[in-house]
């Protein structure tokens, strides 16, 4: 099983990284930018495939290590 | 002599390299903001080293985009020697000036330091003094990497220009302080005019700070 | 106005707002009317213990604040110290403890981000960073996440920002477990004639915000979960603040650009309790009143309120009045650096404080009662008495473990090499670091000249808690012999006070005790206190931390050939032992290292014999009489000499007439060791004759081995890698 992991910062957490991208990219002539934010991807190949006990599992891995929960969110999808 | 450093927002090696050049050469060089366009005849371009855009989405990648960054592309590809110091040496990376990428330090720390290089390629105006220098590097994002293919070429044109050596020029991995593919510290384009390099010779000028090793790469270029 | 006014009844909002019942009833009576509910958030803000000082002041104003160098005492962003030539030296430290437990990179880094900010306020260009850290035992489960993070917080800003980060001190001990204290300091270059204040003056002058776009950055947890504020879920839950040290570069060279011009009539920087206290700072300070329109205010995030926006601590954000002439040039500066520029409102005559959004008045507060009214207590005190001392069984230590011992305690936690650390840290950017991290003070070149400004900061909390007088003294006395034995004439200090809960007599009692040993130390050195802040309530679980008066020293080198570092610089030098040896072994690291006990009494520091060494360093130091210098501090003789050995690779032979523990690892007070070259030592020695200094020759350097005659040796190489192994072992 594929799982995808997206962990973004929380919704009013400041993005610096996401400022400047957007200032970048306006910089270069793409209009229409409201805003930027940026996260991270994480793709992680589990063995079996029982789906709700893999989520727990996700679940679980992003709270205790791949988040940092005081700034950060996060999203799980298998497939 | 004319020479000039680029000023991007977030560097901040600007005002040392400047020094460093006035010391050795007796006259300062301009300053140049990135929104300019345009670089008259110049000598001697330097990127300096610092955050650029506070490192942010890939280091050097934001400043490579600057207007003032297709100029130094133009100057370069028209002969005229430009260095490009830690952060400016992840932007001419990003310019396609140089091969390669730098990727995060092995230790997955920032490390500063004073190190060894030795210089490996002997003809180019930067690496004639061919020695064996000690100063700082002061990187999170340092460590060489080129595909097999790059690296090949690099080497068969000779422009690796610096390796990470012990105090007696000895390459070995002790001496590697950030992982860098064969030690590279600082490599040039294929007509030698562009060099790169993680170290910082700007900060090595006199003894008082340290030692006066990185007096030699600007004096074989400004003199 | 319109907004939900508080009844006295919501005694639940009142608390939890922090505000005890008296202070509410003197918030009414000044107001003449009950706040409403943005009035309460700021007056929670700026009465909490933090921006009053209420537990404090009393006793903050009993310390010697003035001198003949003094040019800005404690008041303003921060001390202001003449360095000769027109020169100044702007510089504090402050703490940022709560968040970096929470958060220790993101806590840390907006830390040194804060401190900055004071130090460029003033029209200084910061060109150096400190610190003073404490964390739990390492055995304990956060410890090694917390100092990681901590660490790389301080190197992620200031490298970012460009200040070379050049000294500090850090030490493990479990009253910190719950509660890690991060203190920075930043000291800054400017010129005396070109100093910026905060007191807004001038009637109808623009009131600027710069810097970055305000959000929900840090609003006060309590606050915010009542319920008024809770319509948006998750989302508006109280943040960590994330620090953005681009920006704070880009603020830099702004405020510097446009400090060149005379635009700037006041400028105070966003800090704790964000456009709450830096509004009202100025209108206090200038005695005018403020009036603010919030719709004009940045925002990043959307639908913010009146209270969201008073009491938002979002990071990189300066408030100012400036000359309405120059307005035009202001904004076209920081749209150069990309940063927001906002007229928000206008400096009045009402000395009130009116703040509107929409059309419609949110609140007006008379500055006078925020500011003067604000509650100062005398808390009750009980001074503890200092702990006993202990006697220590000669017969029960044996000289031949001496080596084994000087090994455990040069690679413990407390002892060992910080070089993990300050490794991370950029310490040379700005290519005017003379003395590198390491040493007894970090040295900075004022740049372009030929002097230079040397800087410690330092407490040991162990000598405080067992003795809060002796241990307030000694660690104002260490700083000073720090920049003494680095050659420079030591000027100033700042304080960073960190306790635990006020009102619990017996930590007030440590305060004052603290407060007497400092001012004791401070008057006797003529070394005053320039800047500082106070943390209180560093507790978990009721229990509170050590008492930790981190104390940074700032003094003047002004020729910096004259410069001394610990490092031996040749073979066959002496060695001196400056100052006298009782061999004091109470409270010392080699009883907590060696033996595991923190037991016996804090050494007592004698200011006469402390200022009469000090001066005779100097002299020293002024005749070139020394090749290098270190203060016997921490682990005592042995340790010290080791480090200077460490230092350089260059051994020594030590011979010295007593020969046990109690000589080598006690840690009495108001001794250096020096270097001094053979061919040297008559002058040397009359020099102390002249002035009555106890002097004992314990050896010579050699080469490559640390030699105790008649116990044993090791070699400078196999100690050193003892003493650098721990920290890289330990966050591996």
């Amino acid at each position: 099983m594929l799982a995808k992991i997206h962990i973004t910062l929380k919704k009013d957490v400041l993005d610096p990284q996401g400022k400047v991208i957007a200032n970048s990219l306006t910089d270069l002539g793409f209009g229409g930018i409201q805003s930027v934010r940026q996260g991270k991807y994480i793709e992680i190949i589990l063995d079996g495939d029982d789906k709700n006990a893999a989520t727990v599992k996700l679940n679980k891995m992003c709270e205790k290590l791949l988040a940092n929960l005081v700034i950060e969110d996060y999203s799980v999808e298998i497939n | 002599m004319k020479s000039h450093v680029i000023v991007f927002p977030g560097s901040n090696c600007d005002r040392d390299v400047a020094v460093a050049i006035e010391k050795i050469s007796g006259s300062a060089p301009e300053m140049i903001w990135h929104k300019n366009t345009s670089i008259e005849h110049s000598d001697l371009i330097i990127v300096p080293g610092g955050f650029s855009y506070g490192d942010y989405l890939r280091c050097g990648a934001i400043a490579s985009t600057s207007p003032i960054m297709h100029e130094v592309v133009q100057k370069a590809k028209a002969g005229v020697p430009v260095i490009g110091i830690c952060n400016g040496f992840q932007i001419l990376i990003e310019t396609s000036l140089l091969d390669g990428a730098l990727i995060r330090n092995n230790s997955l720390s920032f490390i500063c330091r004073d190190i060894h290089i030795k210089a490996e390629n002997s003809t180019s105006i930067f690496t004639k003094n061919n020695i064996i220098a000690k100063m700082p590097i002061a990187h999170n994002e340092g460590n060489y990497f080129a595909s097999t293919e790059t690296l090949k070429k690099i080497k068969d044109h000779d422009q690796i220009a610096f390796r990470y050596c012990d105090e007696h020029g000895v390459v070995n991995e002790q001496a590697n302080p950030n992982g860098s593919m064969e030690n590279i510290a600082g490599i040039l384009n294929d007509t030698k005019n562009v060099l790169g390099l993680m170290p910082h010779p700007e900060r090595a000028i006199e003894i008082n700070l340290g030692g006066d090793d990185g007096k030699h790469i600007f004096e074989s270029v400004l003199n | 106005m319109t907004s939900t006014w508080i009844h006295k009844t919501e005694q639940s909002l009142v608390e939890s707002h922090g505000l005890k019942h008296d202070e509410f009833d003197n918030i009414v009576k000044g107001l003449g009317r009950e706040p409403n509910l943005t009035e309460l958030g700021i007056f929670s803000a700026m009465w909490n213990e933090h921006c009053s000082y209420k537990s404090s002041k009393f006793w903050l104003k009993k310390l010697p604040t003035t001198g003949e160098r003094v040019v800005q005492g404690p008041g303003e962003n921060a001390g202001v110290i003449d360095i000769d030539d027109g020169d100044v030296a702007v510089f504090k430290m402050e703490s940022h403890n709560h968040p970096s437990y929470i958060e220790p990179y993101q806590g840390a880094a907006t830390g040194v981000g804060g401190i900055l900010r004071d130090i460029f306020t003033m029209g200084a260009r910061p060109v150096a960073n400190l610190n003073a850290l404490r964390f739990g035992e390492p055995s304990h489960p956060k410890t090694k996440h917390l100092l990681a993070g901590v660490v790389e917080g301080i190197g992620g800003y200031g490298n970012c920002i460009g200040i070379p980060t050049v000294g500090g001190e850090v030490n493990f001990h479990p009253s910190y477990n719950g509660n890690i204290l991060v203190n920075a300091m930043t000291v800054g270059i400017a010129k005396k004639d070109k100093i910026f204040y905060s007191a807004a003056a001038g009637i109808g002058n623009p009131v600027v915000y710069v810097g970055s776009k305000t959000g929900r950055d840090g609003i006060h947890g309590a606050t915010m979960a009542s319920a008024e504020f809770d319509d948006d879920s998750e989302d508006k839950k109280p943040t960590v603040q994330v620090g953005d040290p681009f920006t704070e570069k880009l603020l830099l060279e702004a405020c510097l650009e446009l400090m060149k011009e005379e635009a700037i009539i006041a400028i105070q920087d966003m800090g704790a309790a964000g456009l709450t206290s830096s509004s009202i700072e100025m209108a206090s300070k200038g005695n005018v009143g403020l009036e603010i329109d919030l719709t004009k205010v940045p925002m990043r995030a959307s639908n913010m309120t009146a209270y969201e926006l008073m009491l938002s601590e979002s990071q990189e954000r300066m408030l100012m009045v400036i000359d309405p002439a120059k307005e035009d040039m202001a904004r076209k500066i920081f749209k150069k650096w990309d940063l927001e520029f906002e007229v928000i409102g206008r400096v009045t005559d009402t000395k009130n404080l009116v703040l509107n959004m929409h059309g419609k008045e949110e609140a007006c507060i008379p500055i006078n009662i925020l500011v003067e009214d604000a509650p100062e207590y005398q808390r009750d005190y009980t001074i503890s008495e200092p702990t006993k001392d202990y006697t220590i069984d000669p017969n029960s230590l044996n000289a031949e473990t001496i080596v084994d011992d000087l090994i455990k305690m040069i690679s413990h936690p407390n002892l060992c090499s910080r070089r993990w650390i300050w490794e991370q840290y950029d310490h040379m950017v700005m290519a005017d670091t003379i003395v590198r991290p390491g040493s007894d003070a970090a040295v900075v070149r004022v740049h372009g000249t030929n002097k230079a400004i040397a800087m410690s900061t330092d407490c040991s909390p162990t000598y405080c808690k067992h003795n809060s007088f002796e241990g307030g003294k000694h660690a104002v006395v260490e700083t000073w012999r720090n920049l003494i034995a680095s050659g420079a004439l030591p000027i100033a200090i700042t304080d960073c006070m960190n306790f635990g809960n006020p009102e619990k007599p017996e930590i007030m009692g440590q305060f004052v005790e603290c407060i007497r040993g400092m001012t004791e130390a401070c008057s006797a050195l003529n070394y005053p206190v320039v800047s500082g802040n106070v943390s209180l309530y560093n507790e978990t679980n009721g229990e509170g931390i050590y008492p930790t008066p981190a104390i940074g020293g700032v003094g003047l080198i002004k020729n910096i050939e004259k410069t001394k570092t610990i490092a031996f610089k040749k073979i066959d030098s002496a060695i001196y032992l400056i100052g006298k040896t009782e061999g004091h072994l109470g409270n010392s690291h080699f009883l907590s290292i060696v033996q595991n006990q923190e037991i016996g009494s804090t050494p007592i520091i004698n200011l006469d014999e402390e200022l009469k060494n000090g001066k005779f360093i100097l002299e020293l130091v002024n005749k070139d009489l020394i090749l290098s210098s270190h203060d016997v501090g921490e682990g005592g003789l042995l340790v010290a000499a080791t480090e200077m050995s460490m230092s350089s690779g260059i051994g020594v032979s030590i011979n010295t007439e007593r020969k046990n523990h109690a000589y080598y690892f006690g840690e009495d007070q108001g001794r250096y060791l020096v270097e001094v070259d053979a061919a040297d030592e008559q002058k040397f020695k009359q020099v102390a004759e002249d002035h009555k200094i106890t002097i004992e020759l314990i050896g010579r350097t050699i080469d490559a081995y640390l030699m105790i005659q008649d116990i044993g040796k090791v070699s400078v190489k196999d100690l050193k890698s003892e003493s650098e192994k721990w920290f890289p072992n330990f966050t591996r």
